[in-house]
């Protein structure tokens, strides 16, 4: 007898002259699952992409589907997945930051050049490895603390002032060391590139742990939240009492101290930091690139960690192949471009009009 | 003109156009999205120089039929015909605008282009003939010529060459009718034209509908306030759940008899609001203010303050009214934090507020119902829940700031329940929401971090009928009932009735105020004008 009343004792109030519509008390399950079923399909948007990239790979070469190559696209990717973070958070406020780059070679580059010796290029401090990091982590968050002061309380258009701060950073990295490279780094500073766990790359746990902790800060934290929200519509957020200004430094200052994470990590995987870490290789289009195809909006408010993570693994796949079929390194750039073009196109397909951009 | 305009569709759905001579025709046009009918066969006709008005609730379906008029979507069935001819095809702007132009609530205005360019967007006059020029190559002395020419033929009176962003709105619309007069449009549709317009320039605008239709030009005149409707609209149309209920002329009908048309028989919210003054009434008297305001100056762009001073007691609903120009969300907006003053301070229950920090004033207890609800008032492709509790996150998240969806939506559920809130669910995007409902989440926001003073601004703007009696007969119950202090800012008149006091600004400063509900409505308009009562002593009193 009661099976076919309205859920909830408030129907009456949704009986009203609106009339017609949906009760609020009644729909709530079929939009609830309407709307997951959109979202979880938008976060799976690339799986087609990479299953076809997988056969692809495994028809390309024998050594592609094998665990250790695995590991090694992981920790490839996982350098640039920590900045991809960043660069997510940031973009997610509805702001840029072309400067995680030069941050990403500048803080290892600081931090090196206080550890080594003056024979290797050093400074002399022979600084302790573990103050080391310390002084990467900060490099890290005064670059970003500098970009969000100009930006947010400068009120100075961000693609110019990061683009700025990109050149200088990179001046300084090459400044310092007069464009010496730095190797023999300790052990220590390198191990988060450099060490295994088994056949598991130590920088693709952590990679993987920053992207889960940061996906459930996102979704399940007040300050997560928050951000959408900033992102979505500042005015709005700040009407409804968000500290819009603190929240954005904040994510300017996270998204550079999670550049100098990725820089680390480079540094141990390559067991040096190079002048040309960062900006000399242009990584900052690839961190784009993996956003913006895991559907980061670059509009801002838009957008989750599932997806990014699957930009950065895509974009992983894609070089690895490219590696194993032995493509000459004339026509490598070309063919990564055209395949991240194509993955944008096809992302947008299976993505629907969300991720659209404006007509 | 002598055929009846409107032929209603509600009652006989399959009668045939009933005004063979009819410049817009539409017939049973249906539409749909995804399980929500928008329409449901209407039909619809208007005649060379008719003005005819068309009302009805937030979600009736009064968009939809904007959208189809406009060109911009096809109906799913029904037909659109123009002059006894079929429509144009969707999509082929152009044609279509040479019968029909819609001025959208929303300006379509370019800001940064002259009056010229922006009245011949998407068609500028060309070089052609024998001076050999390309057909692509823009004509700028022909374009300023016939923008003089149309200004100068309709009464229009503004330069070609002005930048856009340097007009008052009026001028903006000015200049958006003239753009749908360069296409030779025959119907001009005005959809909420009078929203942002002060009492003057509705006048105006009034003056230039009935040129238009004097000149056999057809006005579809589309609005929530229903005296426009019955001052400028020969006949007038209702939509209802997607269905055209009534149509008649104007002189024919009562105000109530198209408000019961609107809401479909059921005005209980009417009732509502008119006891919800009479429960504040009844209240334990008003105790100390909540708000001392002292001294505000601004020279805000939206109207500057020369020294407001005003307080508001607990359980109290005071109401500021002005001309656009006078201040009156200026004052509303330094209040809440939004904006920060020149000079001057606010006071909440004894405590200074810091100015022009929203996140610290409403920490001491201001809530803020924002003027422009797009801009301020919600995240559009958040969820109804997380805009409704996205003041009171503090208080939703547990340990180390983790917040679960399911609380934010069982914290929502009260709130949007109170206000009849129609949504598919707390996690609809607010952009889904009809205008009404959007408002309504903007409303549940501020009432969910129970602010000891509210300030609301223009709170019932481009909100149908009984949403607006909802909303205000709820602002009205929590200073009745939750202790807390109203502010009402509002160059809407009608929204006014709530209020057991008046302040009326004239130029950034109290001109007089009104004490004893129910207000009279003309004094009222004198004082915004800045004369008191020369025609009621009464006023004069209050003024003391």
């Amino acid at each position: 007898m009661i099976s076919n009343q309205a859920p909830q004792g408030q129907a009456p109030a949704a009986v009203r002259p609106d009339g017609g519509v949906a009760p609020p008390g009644g729909g709530s399950i079929g939009a609830r699952l309407r709307g997951m079923n959109v979202s979880v399909l938008r976060e799976v948007a690339l799986l087609p992409v990479l299953v076809l990239l997988i056969v692809v790979g495994t028809l390309v070469s024998p050594a592609f589907f094998t665990v250790s190559n695995f590991a090694g696209i992981g920790q490839q990717s996982s350098a640039l997945g920590v900045v991809v973070v960043g660069e997510s958070l940031i973009l997610l406020i509805g702001g840029m930051d072309l400067s995680l780059e030069s941050t990403f070679g500048l803080a290892p580059m600081v931090a090196a050049w206080l550890l080594v010796p003056v024979a290797a290029y050093g400074s002399g401090t022979n600084l302790n490895p573990y103050l080391g990091i310390l002084v990467l982590l900060a490099v890290g968050a005064v670059v970003g603390l500098i970009n969000g002061l100009l930006i947010v309380k400068g009120r100075l258009n961000g693609f110019i002032v990061t683009l700025g701060m990109t050149i200088v950073l990179a001046g300084l990295q090459n400044g310092i060391v007069k464009a010496q490279s730095l190797f023999n780094l300790p052990s220590a500073f390198g191990y988060l590139g450099a060490a295994s766990i088994g056949e598991l790359p130590v920088s693709l746990i952590v990679a993987v742990v920053i992207f889960i902790l940061t996906g459930l800060f996102l979704r399940y934290h007040r300050v997560g939240r928050d951000i959408y929200a900033v992102g979505g519509n500042p005015a709005a957020a700040r009407a409804a009492g968000i500290k819009v200004e603190r929240v954005k430094i904040g994510v300017y200052v996270v998204g550079s101290v999670l550049a100098a994470i990725g820089g680390l990590m480079e540094a141990g995987r390559v067991s040096a930091v190079t002048g040309q870490q960062g900006y000399g290789e242009g990584i900052i289009f690839s961190v784009f690139a993996a956003a913006v195809i895991g559907g980061v909006s670059l509009k801002g408010g838009r957008g989750n960690m599932v997806g990014a993570a699957s930009g950065v693994i895509l974009l992983g796949i894609v070089s690895d192949i490219l590696d194993l079929a032995q493509v000459s390194n004339y026509w490598i750039e070309a063919i990564d471009g055209a395949v991240i073009l194509f993955a944008l196109f096809l992302a947008r397909v299976v993505g629907g009009e969300s991720t659209a951009e404006e007509r | 003109m002598t055929s009846s305009a409107v032929s209603s569709g509600a009652g006989s759905p399959n009668t045939g156009p009933s005004s063979a001579g009819a410049l817009v025709e539409v017939t049973g046009v249906e539409k749909r999205f995804g399980t929500t009918r928008a329409l449901r066969g209407v039909d619809l006709s208007i005649d060379a120089g008719q003005c005819l008005g068309l009302v009805g609730r937030n979600g009736a379906g009064k968009s939809t039929l904007v959208s189809i008029l406009s060109g911009l979507s096809e109906p799913d069935t029904g037909t659109v015909r123009f002059g006894g001819a079929p429509a144009p095809r969707v999509g082929d702007i152009g044609r279509w605008r040479e019968w029909i132009a819609t001025v959208f609530q929303h300006s379509m205005i370019v800001p940064h282009l002259s009056v010229a360019e922006n009245v011949f967007l998407g068609a500028l006059p060309s070089m052609l003939g024998p001076s050999g020029a390309g057909p692509s190559v823009v004509s700028w002395r022909a374009m300023r010529r016939r923008t003089r020419d149309i200004m100068g033929e309709w009464g229009l009176d503004i330069a070609p060459e002005t930048p856009c962003r340097e007009l008052s709105v009026e001028q903006l619309q000015v200049v958006e009718i003239a753009r749908a007069l360069a296409r030779g449009a025959r119907c001009v549709l005005l959809d909420e034209p009078t929203a942002a317009l002060e009492r003057q320039a509705i006048r105006r605008l009034f003056d230039r509908v009935r040129q238009l239709t004097a000149a056999g030009v057809a006005v579809l005149y589309i609005s929530h306030h229903l005296e426009e409707v019955f001052e400028i609209g020969q006949d007038v149309a209702v939509l209802r759940d997607g269905e055209l209920v009534l149509a008649a002329p104007t002189a024919r009908l009562s105000k109530d008899d198209l408000v019961a048309a609107m809401v479909g028989g059921i005005a209980a919210p009417a009732a509502e609001a008119r006891a919800a003054p009479a429960a504040a009434a009844n209240a334990p008297a008003p105790g100390e203010a909540v708000l001392a305001v002292d001294g505000l100056t601004s020279d805000s762009a939206r109207g500057r303050l020369a020294g407001v001073s005003l307080r508001v007691r607990a359980g109290e609903v005071v109401g500021v009214t002005g001309l656009l120009s006078a201040g009156v969300a200026t004052i509303g907006r330094v209040i809440a934090g939004v904006e920060a003053p020149d000079g001057g301070e606010v006071r909440l229950r004894g405590r200074r507020v810091p100015p022009g920090q929203r996140a610290a004033a409403q920490r001491a207890g201001i809530g803020y119902i924002p003027e422009d609800r797009r801009a301020e008032g919600f995240v559009a492709h958040l969820g109804v829940a997380e805009n409704t509790t996205m003041a009171i996150t503090r208080e939703l998240s547990g340990r180390f700031g983790v917040l679960a969806p399911r609380r934010r939506a069982v914290a929502a559920a009260p709130f949007t329940a109170r206000l009849s809130l129609v949504s598919s669910g707390p996690g609809q995007p607010v952009a889904e929401l009809s205008g009404g409902n959007q408002q309504k989440v903007t409303v549940a926001r501020t009432l969910a971090h129970r602010p000891s003073l509210i300030v609301a601004i223009t709170p019932t703007r481009g909100v149908d009928v009984a949403s607006k009696e909802l909303l205000l007969s709820s602002l009205a119950s929590v200073a009745a009932a939750g202790g807390a202090g109203v502010l009402l800012c509002s160059d809407e008149l009608s929204d006014l009735v709530i209020c057991d006091r008046v302040l009326v600004l004239v130029r950034g400063e109290v001109f007089t105020e009104f004490s004893n509900p129910p207000f009279d409505r003309d004094a009222l308009i004198l004082a915004t004008e800045g004369i008191t009562g020369m025609t009621d002593e009464a006023v004069r009193e209050e003024g003391e």
